[in-house]
């Protein structure tokens, strides 16, 4: 047992403690915010003093390899950039700012158990850790739409579980065990390959999975929770907890069930088209802007599933990128343009007060630098060079088409262009439209930090995409 | 690696946008000289390129080439050969016109200039990329800038018209990416000019090779345009501020074109040849209906766009008569076009100034109200209808010639004839568009009218000097052009 592997989260949850503690005898509770942002570069110390680590612990329940450490390094700084953007939102729940900032450490503590455990007991801990403090997140604003969204995805989350659950006994029970590797060697050992109850398993699997990555039809969530909760919660709910759902079904999948690849590669090509045309055509029809990019993130755990689609034809003799590598790249780039897009949005609606498209007229006006990172991060998000999304779609689509999805492509590229519609439809309306008064939006010195981060990584991974895709390839490369 | 003249080509005007948005006042005067400054610049450098342009090489010259993304063989790689300097030139020269063009434009200019220097860097990495995930990238960089510049800054249902152009041209370029990657998965590269060389259809299979010609091509026939998929021109053309009017016709749709013979001849000579009658005759259709139509339009700048669709149909016919002479005269139609079309533009624009009137039945009259203004609208005008001594003589010639004697398509001489018939109606409709407005009695309400002042009289000169120019002496082109063609022609095998 080697604690020192634990070292992030240790000091992560030590960090939550010590904000917690904090709270009781401090006045002054902006520093607070401080103290978890600042406290932040602890774990990310440790998790880069364990870079190139490839060990595991507590009898294998525990993996620290190049795939955690990446997805560790990954959740801090979208934690980091989260509570940056907090502090214009704070104010909303003024009595609560110390549990707020610890939950969100603590959820981001569980997304890094989840991207580093390989054993099934630990994973649902772990994604339970995470989703009990996201759903108090939820509620926290505590009016009614935030109390109606935090119990929807609290019930809906619990059946999703249950659901997880079940599939993990059904898996537990063919290969009598919960370690991944072990599962792995069983199925071809147990004679398991053409097994219909582990095929069950594998689907309840999904759809349990399917509810943290907003996949249809586990999506019926997501509307209602973004726009019900504190828009930096449904920053990170967009975000972060997706890309926490991405990494434990690489896990899963590549290293438990990898043997099946083709029975679940064509579920995931197939619930990928479903998912990112229902997500962009109903996006059409939104005019509250958190509801729009609640339908787009739906759309986009569509592109995202293409990753794991192409590996289901894995052809050893092809050259290329592999499906899990891109769709490492494409998280990580979806999250930084997500993220930017929220952060403008938490600094537009603070001013403004509502997240009607229509109220943000005449945004570049009143706002001409978040109006500009906003515009920035919807092109992203179509897929417009020279920004992250480009290449990411690009780089997803060639992993896709190598293996052979050729028709999941030409579905999925003409999805980008109807989602070109709706984004360009806020670029109309901040560009073309009268404001609607003169005030000036301002906004705090930690929010454009964060913001200027977000659109500068989109500007620089667009075009130099090579700095981390490289990272990339190497943290997937255990995958086959 | 050599000095990157194409980069710092490209890339000038970028600079040029980057420091017009971080000046700190800004004053339209100054925007508008450093606009000028920078294009001009990348002007001067491009004409020393065609200058220094070795005319005995057929390969692709003033190379750079660098890894961009590894893991899929995507590189930053840029060149010019005979076929792309033409292009490069035509839009470094009309990227400065376009600002000249552009001097009134007063409202939000700042970020007017910008976008439009954006759009400028856009084209002119189209016309330089020899990798095609970097041509990919550069086709799609023109999209918001060219929205953003007809949405904000156009007149009528500008906002529709914009939108409509994203559409069409994202949707083209959507499938045009699945065929680059279908391509891709089983080329391994995304080299063009090694993509040439490989001769790749056999191994492709010629359903697959078919498919993934046509998913290309459907990309560039949304640009070009070919009817039936044409109908964001007029819209985008009517809408658009004069400048982005003469950028689109002069230079943007040029790039379906060039992409066609560089991508899907080049890559897949023996596909070509397999549908070459089929878009033969489509490019016949473009011709005649495309002059048929123009010749009801009533808006002056309707007018000129649409006779664009025809004029396009002709590079089409040129292209896939797969003869050297024809494709030597489609690019240089293209580059005329681009000359006589970004002249006919700037002169719609220049009396839509002075008159503020664009529908045809209401002007009248203003021959001698602004001499200038009818010389030089005569001269295009002649020019776009292909009088000898002129650009559009030397290009069309080129093409029915080449076409009319090629041998890949069966009765391709019924063909260049229905062409030719399309340049009678060209006649038509723009004498009968001189006329209406030009002549007949004076009208009292264009009294005051004003003819072209310094500055616009030196644009519209100096793009009819190129006009004469190319008229009287093509081979300043041809020649250049013909080094281009030579290694695509040889490709097929003919």
């Amino acid at each position: 047992m080697n604690l020192y592997l634990l070292s992030p989260e240790i000091s992560l949850c030590a960090l939550a403690l010590v904000v917690i503690l904090l709270d009781l005898f401090i006045g002054r509770k902006w520093i607070l915010g401080v103290v978890s942002v600042a406290g932040l570069i602890v774990p990310a110390a440790f998790t880069l003093a364990l870079w190139g680590v490839n060990e595991t612990s507590f009898n294998g329940a525990l993996v620290v390899d190049p795939f955690s450490l990446f997805f560790k390094l990954f959740f801090l700084v979208i934690a980091a950039l989260v509570l940056l953007s907090s502090t214009d939102y704070a104010h909303k729940f003024a009595g609560f700012r110390g549990e707020y900032y610890a939950l969100v450490l603590l959820s981001a503590m569980g997304m890094m158990l989840m991207a580093s455990t390989r054993e099934l007991i630990s994973i649902y801990i772990a994604l339970e850790l995470t989703s009990i403090s996201l759903y108090a997140l939820t509620g926290f604003l505590k009016d009614p739409k935030s109390s109606e969204a935090g119990l929807k995805y609290l019930l809906l989350g619990a059946v999703a579980s249950a659901v997880l659950l079940y599939g993990m006994a059904m898996v537990f029970g063919l290969s009598g065990t919960t370690h991944l590797n072990e599962i792995a060697a069983s199925i071809p050992a147990g004679g398991l390959l053409a097994s219909p109850a582990l095929l069950m398993g594998i689907v309840l699997l999904v759809a349990g999975f399917g509810f943290k990555i907003a996949t249809v039809p586990f999506q019926m969530w997501v509307p209602d929770v973004y726009e019900g909760a504190p828009t930096p919660i449904t920053a990170y709910l967009s975000v972060a907890s997706k890309a926490a759902g991405f990494a434990v079904i690489l896990r899963v999948f590549y290293e438990a069930l990898g043997p099946l690849s083709l029975d679940w590669g064509i579920i995931f090509a197939v619930l990928a088209a479903i998912t990112m045309t229902l997500g962009n055509v109903v996006a059409i029809a939104q005019t509250n802007i958190k509801r729009m990019l609640a339908y787009s993130s739906i759309a986009h755990a569509g592109y995202l599933m293409m990753g794991l689609a192409a590996v289901s034809a894995l052809d050893p003799g092809t050259l290329g990128p592999s499906g899990p590598s891109a769709l490492v790249f494409f998280l990580a780039s979806y999250a930084l343009t997500n993220l930017g897009a929220f952060i403008a949005i938490i600094a537009i609606s603070n001013k403004i007060d509502s997240d009607e498209i229509a109220d943000y007229s005449g945004m570049a006006r009143r706002a001409p630098l978040l109006a500009l990172a906003l515009a920035l991060c919807l092109i992203s998000l179509i897929g417009i060079p020279p920004t992250a999304g480009f290449v990411a779609k690009i780089y997803i689509f060639t992993a896709a088409v190598d293996y052979g999805l050729i028709w999941l492509v030409i579905i999925a590229v003409i999805n980008a262009v109807i989602s070109a519609y709706y984004y360009l439809r806020v670029v109309r309306v901040m560009y073309l439209g009268t404001p609607l008064s003169e005030e000036r939006v301002p906004s705090s010195w930690a929010l454009r930090a964060a913001l200027s981060f977000a659109c500068l990584g989109v500007l620089f991974l667009g075009v130099y995409p090579w700095a981390l895709l490289r990272i990339a390839e190497t943290a997937v490369s255990l995958f086959p | 690696m050599s000095f990157p003249y194409l980069s710092i080509i490209i890339f000038l005007p970028l600079m040029g946008a980057i420091a017009i948005a971080l000046l700190p006042r800004a004053e339209p005067r100054r925007v508008k000289l450093i606009a000028a400054f920078f294009t001009l610049l990348a002007f001067l450098l491009s004409a020393a390129l065609f200058f220094m342009f070795d005319r005995s090489l057929d390969g692709p010259q003033f190379v750079e080439q660098a890894s961009w993304i590894p893991s899929i063989n995507v590189q930053y790689f840029l060149g010019v050969d005979g076929l792309s300097l033409p292009m490069l030139i035509l839009t470094t020269m009309l990227g400065f016109l376009a600002v000249l063009v552009s001097w009134r434009i007063d409202r939000r200019a700042r970020e007017y200039f910008a976008w439009l220097l954006v759009l400028e860097t856009g084209i002119l990495g189209v016309f330089c990329s020899l990798d095609l995930i970097l041509f990919f990238l550069f086709w799609e960089v023109e999209i918001i800038p060219m929205y953003l510049l007809i949405s904000i800054w156009g007149t009528g249902r500008k906002e529709y018209s914009a939108m409509k152009f994203v559409i069409y041209t994202l949707l083209g370029s959507a499938l045009m990416l699945a065929g680059i990657l279908l391509l891709y998965s089983h080329a391994g590269t995304f080299d063009m000019v090694a993509l040439a060389q490989m001769g790749l259809e056999p191994a492709l299979g010629s359903l697959l090779a078919t498919a993934i010609f046509f998913l290309l091509f459907f990309g560039y026939a949304v640009k070009l345009p070919v009817f039936p998929f044409h109908t964001w021109l007029p819209d985008a053309h009517t809408d658009a501020p004069t400048a982005v009017s003469l950028i689109l016709a002069g230079i943007l749709i040029k790039m379906g074109g060039y992409a066609m013979i560089r991508v899907c001849v080049s890559i897949f000579p023996e596909t070509s040849q397999t549908y070459a009658p089929l878009l033969v005759a489509l490019a016949v259709v473009s011709v005649l209906y495309g002059a048929a139509v123009t010749l009801r339009q009533r808006d002056l700048k309707r007018l000129i766009a649409y006779s664009s669709i025809s004029h396009m149909g002709y590079v089409l016919l040129g292209i896939f008569a797969l003869s050297q002479v024809s494709m030597t005269g489609a690019t240089l139609q293209m580059f005329s076009h681009g000359i006589i079309t970004g002249l006919l533009f700037a002169l719609v624009g220049l009396v839509y100034d002075k008159t503020h009137v664009r529908s045809i039945p209401e002007l009248g009259g203003l021959a001698r109200r602004m001499p200038i203004i009818l010389v030089v609208f005569s001269v295009a005008g002649l020019a776009a209808l292909g009088l000898p001594g002129t650009s559009g003589f030397a290009a069309e010639f080129l093409v029915f010639l080449g076409s009319f004697r090629s041998t890949v398509v069966s009765g391709i001489q019924i063909y260049t004839i229905l062409g030719v018939l399309g340049i009678v109606i060209t006649a038509g409709y723009i004498l009968w568009m001189l006329q209406r407005v030009f002549y007949g009695p004076p009208k009292a309400q264009y009294e005051g009218v004003l003819d072209a002042d310094r500055l616009e009289r030196f644009t519209i000169f100096s793009l009819a000097a190129v006009i004469m120019l190319i008229g009287i002496y093509p081979r300043i082109l041809t020649d250049v052009i013909d080094m281009g063609i030579l290694p695509i022609f040889g490709g097929l095998g003919l």
